[in-house]
């Protein structure tokens, strides 16, 4: 081997142990300290980095629940009951358990029911659509179909659906961090309650119109006429002068209201369909004595002599 | 049923100039200079630029349709631009493939890779002819000279631009008023019987271009004029002290590209500052490199280089020199 | 050389076919919507019910606080409800809608006050007519007059500009104001001049309206101490800061206001009311509207009662013309557009414009190509590219520090913009974030 190869191999060889001393050195000087219950709490947490405890990310979420004395009133909505509880456990303090929610889009009005009665021309953000004008339909409380909502979501959750153009919440994906209901300029989407196999009943309408211009608007609009306030069992339905709402603790989910509502503002989801049933047939009597009689007969034919 | 009404925030008019027409307006100007350059060069200057133009334009739509998958934007105008003025770039001998490739590298490298127009940093022609320059260093300093009334498609005979005739001259020991008479006059170099490259011809038709530009409005007179005068200024010094060691203000002026940088590259849209202040601080800038590696460079001729280092700080010129808030000099009573 | 601000500004077409156009009155509506937030600050408390009958420049909504306006009714009649009606924002404010009385007399006859002269109030009743009659600036702006006029000790305001530049395509209001009440706008200035102590005047008019400058310069001759400045024709320059700017030099400080380098701002609709208000105690019940459009067949300028509905004008001209695409409520650069004609006219309308195909329709924008005309064209010395960029990416500290709050919404940049980008938009936008943090903050 010649001179110049195995000069060229020392070298390296000695550059890389001298800049591993190095590193080893600076890592044991310049070293950190931090509470490795950060890490640990860190581990279990989603690591979504969604924002939706408050904090700017799972590790800042981490160091404040280990560094707060009283942590019942953080809690990680992806996460949920399970991981809060698992917190609870290695960190020995109490947490706040919450049932589980899920977003909800508290209007139906899409492109076949809200007819558009003028063209918007600008940036397609809500944000910036709700401050120029009323809407693109007669309807200014609905969905205005830009889709901040659904850029907004971290979790893949909301998707534009083409037909209706109006946003659609994948409920198994949602994770409640509320990001679409901040994005929202009108206050449609509410977090619900999330019921087993996600059965839903809410009023899809927020018009607060007068019954006539709040029909013209839209077919599916709430005209304010109470019959579900007077039907519901519950007294879960509250209405004001030309909405209602339907406070979803008090809900039973018996769906009376659905059935009854003029307009079919209210939606239910994911119920199985109703059985219909057929109506008895009352027969009248004058037949009913004729057939007995043919009965009779039958067993009994009359003998003519 | 009538069209529905339409809303949208104000204002509710707008002026009737598009990107589309200044790029037009570009072409246009850049028309004449074309024009002395096939008189000069003959047909081969004109199946050079043709070749750039249709490789740019090309080249933008393969990628941007294959590659990229995004909108194509071949309509707008500025892979013409860019076509026309890598070739005003280039010797028109040049062999057909280099352009292909000059081409393949100012959109594919210098325009998309960065985001498309207006996202680019460096001027996408410059880069081209720099790529070239420094791969293909042999073909692209043989200038072909300019013999008048050529009609030819062969070249008949390669020699030196003015400046690298000075270079060289220089660099053997010739004093300047030797090297004086191997040069064209300033006459000469006005009206474009000299040699370089496609564009660098005529200055007379490029200034004319220049202004065309500036009376419509598409550039202003900051960078252009910056430039020649800076240019003159420096060079003037030199030339005072020893007229045998520099050449005249003039000749530098006239030579090389620096008109048609001043005019046409250096003003790009896309890579020049945006305010007045930068605009003239990016053009000394400009014209200190080009004199500097003129004078004493390796390169007889900087202004491209030059170009291409200011481009890398205009984004610092554009957050450095700000235009003048209004009511910004007094302290307000209302906090 | 006309005096003009220095920076920016742009030169759109002029349009001015109205201007030869006498102006007429608008016949009585028959149902009036008067809104009772016509003007900044907090809206009116309104004071009748329903049934009501009023009089014509009866108190039918009290001003709810300091910057406030009272509201009168600009008919007599009946009020026959209390209700929420869209307004040119396209989202259902409060008004009070009043039945004209077809039968009252007063309803139709045409108010003829002679001009006056002479000014016998003192300062304090001058302040209080103008508080009490509801003048608001009649620029666009709507900000209630006594509120500018109330300089508490600190006076030192030694200029009152009077803004008769109407520099928007199209509008023609102003123009014709100034052309058939020139005394009495003089005689209005003089109050205002005889009110706060001021001792200079400067009347300000675009050279496009060279005969209303002649108007104006004759009424003034014998009051030494009111000028006449013709101004460059250029888009914003009746905009009050460039307006102060070009005048006499001054520039207004950063977050400021015009009353820290000295000077008042008035539009002459402004002035004129004012003269009505102390002369003849007449309250704001009526304004000149300019109605307008490139097809619009009479297209005129009209006296209006605030609160008639936009339709009975577009009937006036005749009609909406086919092919109309765009209904705007002011002038081009800075109005609103509205949806259907029922938005009824409010003290800061100044004019109605309807626009057809080719002109109406945005073009997609495209990207930026960093030519800098926005930079060129702001009057405010902004970068509006950057602060779209900003708004645009969330980053609104950021565009707070690059003084979005300074701008003035003139829509220089967007309408300049090759690219068609939607720059008045964001920075709109970015705005209205900026202005939230700001008030959460303190």
């Amino acid at each position: 081997m010649s001179d110049s190869v195995l000069y060229s191999v020392f070298l390296l060889v000695s550059l890389g142990v001298i800049a591993a001393i190095v590193l080893y050195i600076v890592s044991k000087k310049f070293y950190v300290y931090e509470n490795p219950l950060i890490s640990e709490v860190d581990e279990i947490l989603p690591a979504a980095n969604c924002g939706g405890c408050g904090s700017p990310g799972c590790k800042a979420f981490a160091d404040k629940l280990v560094n707060t004395e009283d942590i019942s009133e953080l809690f990680c909505p992806v996460g949920g009951n399970d991981v809060m509880k698992q917190v609870s456990e290695i960190l020995g303090k109490e947490v706040a358990e919450k049932d589980p929610t899920v977003a909800v889009l508290l209007c139906q009005g899409g492109c076949e029911v809200r007819p558009k009665t003028t063209i918007y021309q600008g940036p397609r953000t809500c944000a910036i659509s709700a401050m120029v004008y009323g809407g693109e339909t007669d309807c200014q409380y609905g969905c205005l179909g830009d889709g901040d909502c659904v850029a907004v979501c971290d979790f893949d959750a909301m998707y534009m659906d083409e037909n209706t153009g109006l946003p659609v919440i994948d409920t198994d994906k949602c994770t409640s961090c509320e990001a679409c209901v901040k994005a929202c300029p009108r206050d449609i989407i509410e977090m619900r309650p999330l019921n087993k196999r996600d059965l839903k009943i809410f009023v899809g309408c927020l018009n607060q119109d007068k019954a006539g211009i709040a029909k013209k608007a839209c077919d599916v609009a709430c005209i304010g006429c109470s019959k579900c306030e007077d039907i519901c069992p519950k007294d879960a339905v509250i209405m004001t002068d030309t909405l209602a709402y339907i406070d979803p603790i008090a809900c039973t989910l018996c769906r009376k209201c659905v059935e009854v509502c003029p307009t079919h503002s209210i939606i239910e989801t994911n119920f199985p369909p109703k059985k219909v049933k057929k109506p008895k047939e009352e027969k009248p009597k004058r037949e009913k004595v004729a057939v007995v009689k043919a009965k009779i007969e039958s067993v009994n034919p009359k003998t003519d002599a | 049923m009538a069209d529905p009404i339409i809303i949208s925030a104000s204002p509710h008019i707008h002026s009737a100039r598009t990107s589309k027409k200044v790029m037009y307006d570009v072409l246009y100007a850049l028309i004449p200079a074309f024009l002395v350059s096939i008189y000069v060069f003959g047909i081969r200057a004109l199946i050079l630029t043709s070749v750039a133009v249709i490789s740019c334009i090309v080249f933008e739509y393969l990628i941007q349709k294959y590659l990229l998958k995004t909108e194509i934007t071949i309509t707008d105008g500025s892979a013409l631009i860019t076509g026309i003025l890598l070739a005003f770039n280039l010797p028109s001998n040049l062999p057909i493939w280099m352009i292909i490739v000059g081409a393949l590298i100012a959109i594919g490298v210098a325009k998309l890779s960065f985001g498309g127009l207006g996202y680019n940093i460096f001027n996408p022609a410059l880069v081209g002819r720099v790529f070239l320059l420094v791969c293909f260093p042999v073909q692209m300093t043989s200038w072909p000279t300019a013999v008048e009334n050529n009609w030819s498609l062969v070249d008949a005979v390669t020699g030196e631009t003015t400046l690298g005739i000075i270079k060289e001259g220089l660099m053997y020991g010739e004093t300047m008023s030797t090297i004086s008479e191997k040069i064209p006059s300033a006459m000469e170099l006005l009206i474009g019987i000299t040699s370089g490259s496609v564009g660098e011809m005529s200055a007379l038709a490029l200034l004319l271009g220049g202004v065309f530009l500036i009376v419509r409005k598409v550039i202003t007179w900051h960078i252009p004029a910056t430039i020649l005068v800076t240019m003159a200024v420096m060079t003037g010094i030199f030339w005072l002290v020893n007229p045998e060691q520099y050449a005249s203000p003039l000749i530098h002026i006239l030579s090389g590209g620096a008109i048609l940088g001043a005019f046409y590259m250096a003003t790009d849209l896309v890579t020049s500052p945006m305010t007045k202040k930068g605009m003239i601080i990016f053009a000394i800038g400009i014209a200190i490199i080009t004199v500097v590696i003129r004078l004493f460079g390796a390169y007889p001729e900087g202004i491209s280089f030059a170009i291409l280092i200011m481009n890398a700080f205009v984004p610092l010129i554009n957050k450095y020199f700000k235009p003048r808030r209004f009511g910004n000099q007094i302290k307000s009573k209302i906090v | 050389m006309l005096k003009t601000f220095p920076k920016g500004g742009i030169h759109p077409e002029e349009n001015k076919i109205t201007s030869s156009k006498a102006i007429k009155r608008m016949p009585v509506p028959k149902v009036v919507y008067v809104p009772i937030a016509q003007h900044i600050g907090i809206p009116a408390e309104i004071i009748v019910d329903r049934k009501d009958k009023v009089e014509i420049g009866q108190v039918i909504a009290k001003s709810g606080g300091f910057v406030s306006s009272n509201i009168h009714s600009p008919v007599a009649g009946t009020v026959t409800k209390l209700d929420m009606i869209v307004d040119s924002s396209g989202y259902k404010k409060q008004c009070i809608v009043i039945r004209t009385d077809q039968k009252n007399e007063s309803n139709f006859e045409v108010p003829d006050f002679p001009l006056k002269k002479e000014i016998s109030m003192d300062q304090k009743n001058i302040l209080q007519h103008i508080t009490d009659c509801g003048i608001v600036g009649l620029g666009g702006a709507t900000f209630p007059s006594h509120v500018k006029l109330d300089l508490k000790n600190d006076n030192h305001v030694d200029c009152l500009i009077i803004n008769g530049v109407e520099c928007e395509p199209y509008l023609t209001a102003d123009h014709r104001l100034m052309l058939e009440k020139a005394d009495e706008i003089i005689v209005g200035i003089q109050i205002l001049m005889h009110a706060l102590h001021i001792n200079e005047a400067i009347i300000g008019i675009e050279n496009n309206k060279k005969d209303a400058i002649k108007v104006l310069k004759q009424a003034a001759q014998s009051d030494k101490r009111i000028k006449v400045a013709a101004l460059q024709v250029k888009y914003p320059q009746g905009s009050e800061k460039q307006l102060i700017k070009a005048i006499i030099q001054r520039e207004v400080p950063k977050g400021g206001l015009p009353m820290d380098v000295g000077v008042i701002v008035h539009n002459v609709g402004t002035i004129f009311a004012i003269y009505q208000a102390v002369q003849y105690d007449q309250p704001l019940i009526e304004r000149v509207v300019t109605v307008t459009g490139k097809k619009i067949e009479n297209a005129s300028n009209f006296w209006v009662k605030i609160g008639t509905p936009i339709k009975d004008l577009v009937e006036e001209v005749g009609g909406l013309p086919e092919g109309t695409r765009k209904i705007v409520n002011g002038g081009p650069m800075m109005g609103k557009a509205i949806k259907n004609t029922d938005v009824p006219v409010t003290k800061g309308t100044s004019g109605i414009l309807v626009i057809s195909e080719d002109e109406a329709s945005r073009q997609d924008p495209k990207n930026c190509i960093r030519c800098g005309q926005c930079v060129f064209v702001c009057p405010m010395g902004l970068e509006p590219h950057l602060l779209m960029n900003l708004s645009e990416k969330g980053m609104y500290e950021k565009a707070s520090y690059e003084d979005i709050m300074t701008c003035i919404e003139c829509g220089s940049c967007s309408y300049v913009c090759p690219s068609h980008r939607p720059l008045l938009d964001y920075i709109r936008f970015g705005k209205s974030i900026v202005k939230k943090i700001n008030t959460t903050k303190n």
